[in-house]
């Protein structure tokens, strides 16, 4: 991939701001998912640049517990200095979700479950989320406002339209709408926008032995990559020559040709 | 570095759209030799051909019907530029993400096959896409290996394609023979077709510019929201065109006040005083000013027109044509005013692009039509700025078009009132807290206007309002004590109420009325007397209800012929269609209307939200 022009970011950096304030406005209660990843760290960033230094609304977590222990130590640091409304959720365990799903997948649909359960105490009608088009070919297809039913599914098949800057931001009683502000941007561009605002990440994306994340989920289902970029001028070097997809590390997209969309279709983000 | 390109695939189903956008991230070294073999191995166990549309066709559903549902967007790089491409699915039935995919574009393929030339789709596309305001195309025919590489047909479709872009009017940056499939003139010129001497494919993708942020043209900025830090007040949004800086003078419309910025505001940002168009800034201003979500921003020079009524264009996506008089709601960013048709004054059936009847308009039809909105609107028109003359219409929740304003009739532009008095409009709304407005209670005898009146004074008036109520009683008695109970002096008696009502509210005052105003024309005039203060509020509950209640005996006494043309009896009652505001009587008990009518006039009269920056 080649590298994002300052030009390109700024653009990038305008829209999600729009798309967070028209968020915050249309769309209450409101929260946003922190995986602790580069991704929905940016997220955050680009909320308290939107909202001139605050995170306007809680910051939910979906906790499987098996995150690797520097990503909680990065939580709380985060958490601390950007004064976040943390709302931790703990996902209900393996053995309650039910069978279908391969064993990575079925691990992963953890969060679904906690992402449920919050909904359905905290009642939020919006679910800011950090996903993008270019990680996976579901999500390329996916609406900056996507509503989902009362069930938390995503009916891919009658998405509303979406152009010129307008989104839905009305659903039914009981259903939400999850809100993708970072849908246009790359893996690069996530990357040259930590550079130039010096936004904080877990160390685990640098290599250390020869091996780095490129991907941050869960340690029973997440494999390092070989890699020997130490900073993100070599990350970014690295993603400029590689084809290897950026998700190839995360088991649960693998296991089954549709397994990734029977996630998404049942509420995973 | 050349910036990035987004580049939708458009044209007819099954001319290969999916089949070239995968091809074309294969050939340009964008898809691991990994992901080709998870996609050929998930083929084989399905017992399919594999097929290069597998790339982007990542639905189950569309895999299995061979056909794009969604638009996608993939990115590859190419001779040190990065391309976005947009594959947008050409089922008929799937145009609204077709839409939804394509507005994004700078630039269009327009993908046509070779043995069916151009298609129904085709023309539909080629049509939306400029109405979406995208001119840039090139023309891919694909399929070339299915008609022998034979020029002659190639010289056909090529005639037809430079006549459609041509009514459509969209450029052909270039025309050129492909084979997706087989990869021919993709990225290296095809030894199967020697007689084309034109460039591959890839070459015509590098010539393509996107459209520069409109950076020079008049600034415009509709307002999203407006925090409070402290004691000051940010107007936020983006700035659509143009450039605001630190000292400007700004216009604020549909109201005409005017301000001066103090600040741009950014979090984390190198300081500069100048915004340009693309940016999402916060403003504030050095004096106190109105402004509320959905004002534009403009400088003194070149504001957008003001109007009530729109010729307008618009690409119809809802499954039932538009009808007169509809309640429809007209978006343009975060602006939102309800509006009616008026008239059809033109339709294009953008499947076959010739002209049809207005008695039967077809599916995805391109409609000329005049709109009418209940409140001012501040816009441009196409003609002289393009992007900010758009707008979508809304049907309940959902789009139902998207189009532009071609025409503001009647504009007010030259309107942007001067100062008339010597006490401008924001200098009373700061000394009370809110802005000035009528609320217009209309509803049958007995439906509780006057109980909701009183009890909403009371309760405007406890929370620090400037209210006062005008009701048949106090009017009657002195003022309207000429007029009688015809129909004429009935209607003159409500023109008398809207006013000075009006007048009340043009003073600063909360004012309510209480009439049951029963004719839709007479209410009209009340609006357009207050004009943007006014807030008809429909108080409903049916007549079977206040029959019932009858706290004064006139529905008995009406029934027994004492009363002539009793309204709902021997007299009509047209509903309010355009109401901001409905509250039932019938289903909610008095504390919940009370509660409702009261949070729904403190939002409309910024009750609290008064903006009072500090001068410097």
């Amino acid at each position: 991939m080649t590298a994002t022009s300052n030009r390109g970011l700024d653009a990038l950096e305008a829209e999600s701001i729009y798309i967070l304030r028209e968020a915050n406005k249309c769309v209450q209660p409101l929260c946003a998912l922190w995986s602790m990843g580069k991704d929905s760290t940016a997220l955050l960033w680009l909320a308290r640049k939107a909202f001139f230094g605050r995170v306007p609304f809680p910051v939910a977590l979906l906790d499987t517990e098996m995150e690797l222990p520097e990503v909680y130590e990065f939580r709380d640091r985060i958490a601390r200095e950007w004064n976040l409304d943390l709302r931790v959720e703990l996902c209900p365990p393996e053995s309650s979700i039910e069978g279908g799903l391969p064993p990575a997948a079925r691990s992963a649909a953890r969060k679904t479950y906690g992402l449920r359960r919050i909904l359905e105490r905290e009642k939020y009608r919006g679910v800011l989320v950090g996903i993008r088009r270019d990680e996976q070919a579901t999500r390329a297809k996916e609406r900056i406002f996507s509503p989902r039913s009362p069930e938390g599914d995503w009916d891919v098949r009658h998405q509303p339209s979406e152009f010129w800057g307008h989104y839905a931001t009305d659903v039914p009683e009981g259903a939400h709408v999850r809100i993708h502000p970072l849908l246009h941007w790359t893996e690069v561009d996530v990357w040259r926008y930590h550079q130039r605002e010096n936004i904080p990440f877990v160390s685990l994306y640098l290599a250390r032995g020869g091996k780095r994340y490129r991907s941050l989920g869960e340690k029973n289902i997440t494999v390092p990559i070989e890699s020997t970029a130490g900073n993100i001028e070599e990350i970014i070097a690295e993603l400029e020559v590689t084809r290897a997809p950026e998700r190839a590390g995360r088991l649960m997209d693998h296991e089954r040709e549709d397994a990734f969309e029977r996630l998404r279709a049942t509420g995973y983000m | 570095m050349k910036p990035d390109l987004k580049i939708v695939f458009a044209g007819h189903v099954d001319h290969g759209k999916s089949t070239l956008v995968g091809r074309l991230l294969h050939e340009t070294g964008n898809i691991s030799p990994a992901k080709v073999a998870e996609l050929a191995g998930a083929a084989r166990r399905r017992g399919v051909p594999f097929e290069w549309s597998f790339v982007v066709d990542a639905l189950q559903a569309e895999r299995d019907q061979a056909v794009t549902i969604d638009a996608t967007r993939a990115w590859f790089s190419w001779a040190g530029r990065r391309y976005a491409i947009i594959d947008a699915p050409g089922h008929r039935e799937f145009l609204r993400n077709m839409v939804s995919g394509a507005a994004e574009a700078d630039a269009a393929i327009l993908v046509v096959d070779a043995v069916e030339g151009v298609g129904e789709q085709t023309r539909r596309h080629a049509r939306v896409l400029s109405l979406l305001g995208i001119r840039e195309t090139v023309v891919a025919v694909n399929k070339m290996d299915a008609v022998g590489w034979d020029a002659s047909r190639f010289e056909q479709v090529r005639e037809e394609c430079r006549a459609l872009l041509g009514t459509c009017q969209l450029r052909a940056r270039g025309t050129v023979p492909i084979s997706a499939r087989e990869a021919d003139n993709l990225i290296a010129a095809s030894d199967r077709m020697p007689w084309y001497r034109g460039a591959p494919l890839i070459e015509l993708l590098a010539d393509l510019e996107p459209s520069p942020a409109p950076a020079d043209a008049p600034a415009r900025m509709r307002v999203q929201d407006v925090y409070r830090e402290g004691e000051t007040r940010i107007a936020v949004g983006r700035l659509d065109g143009g450039t605001i800086a630190a000292g400007d003078t700004i216009v604020v419309l549909p109201s005409g006040s005017r301000a001066t910025v103090r600040s741009i505001e950014r979090w984390n940002s190198p300081e500069r005083k100048i915004a340009i168009a693309g940016e999402s800034i916060g403003l504030t201003f050095r004096e106190p000013v109105y402004i509320a979500r959905g004002d534009v921003i403009s400088r003194e020079a070149q504001p957008p027109a003001l109007g009530y009524g729109f010729r307008t264009v618009c690409f119809w996506l809802a499954e039932t044509p538009p009808v007169i008089g509809e309640h429809l709601t007209l978006q343009m960013g975060p602006t939102s005013v309800r509006v009616a048709p008026e008239g059809f004054e033109g339709v294009l059936d953008s499947g076959s692009l010739e002209i049809c009847s207005t008695e039967k308009i077809p599916r995805y039809a391109v409609i000329e039509l005049r709109l009418r909105a209940g409140a001012l609107l501040a816009a441009d028109e196409y003609a002289t700025l393009p992007g900010a003359a758009r707008f979508v219409l809304l049907r309940g929740h959902d789009i139902a078009a998207g189009g532009f304003i071609t025409e503001v009739l009647g504009s007010r532009e030259a309107h942007v009132q001067p100062e008339a008095h010597l006490v401008a409009p924001s200098e009373r709304a700061r000394r009370n807290g809110h802005r000035g407005a009528v609320i217009w209670l209309t509803g049958l005898s007995a439906s509780g206007k006057s109980t909701l009146a009183t009890a909403l004074e009371r309760r405007l008036f406890s929370a620090g309002a400037a209210v006062y109520t005008l009701d048949g009683d106090n009017l009657r008695v002195g003022l309207n004590n000429d007029l009688g109970f015809s129909g004429a002096d009935r209607a003159e008696n409500i023109r008398r109420v809207g006013e000075v009502a009006a007048l009340f509210a043009d003073a600063g005052m909360i004012v309510i009325t209480a009439f049951i105003s029963p004719m839709a024309r007479d209410r009209a005039l009340a609006r357009r007397a207050a004009g943007d203060h006014f807030h008809e509020v429909y108080v409903r509950a049916d007549l079977a209800t206040c029959e019932r209640r009858d706290p004064k005996g006139l529905y008995k006494k009406a029934r027994a012929g004492e009363i002539a043309e009793f309204t709902g009896i021997s007299a009509p009652y047209e509903p309010p269609i355009e109401a901001e505001f409905i509250i039932d009587t019938q289903e909610f008990a008095l504390d919940r209307c009370v509660q409702d009518l009261f949070d729904y006039v403190a939002a409309a009269a910024n009750l609290g939200e008064w903006i009072a920056t500090r001068s410097i």
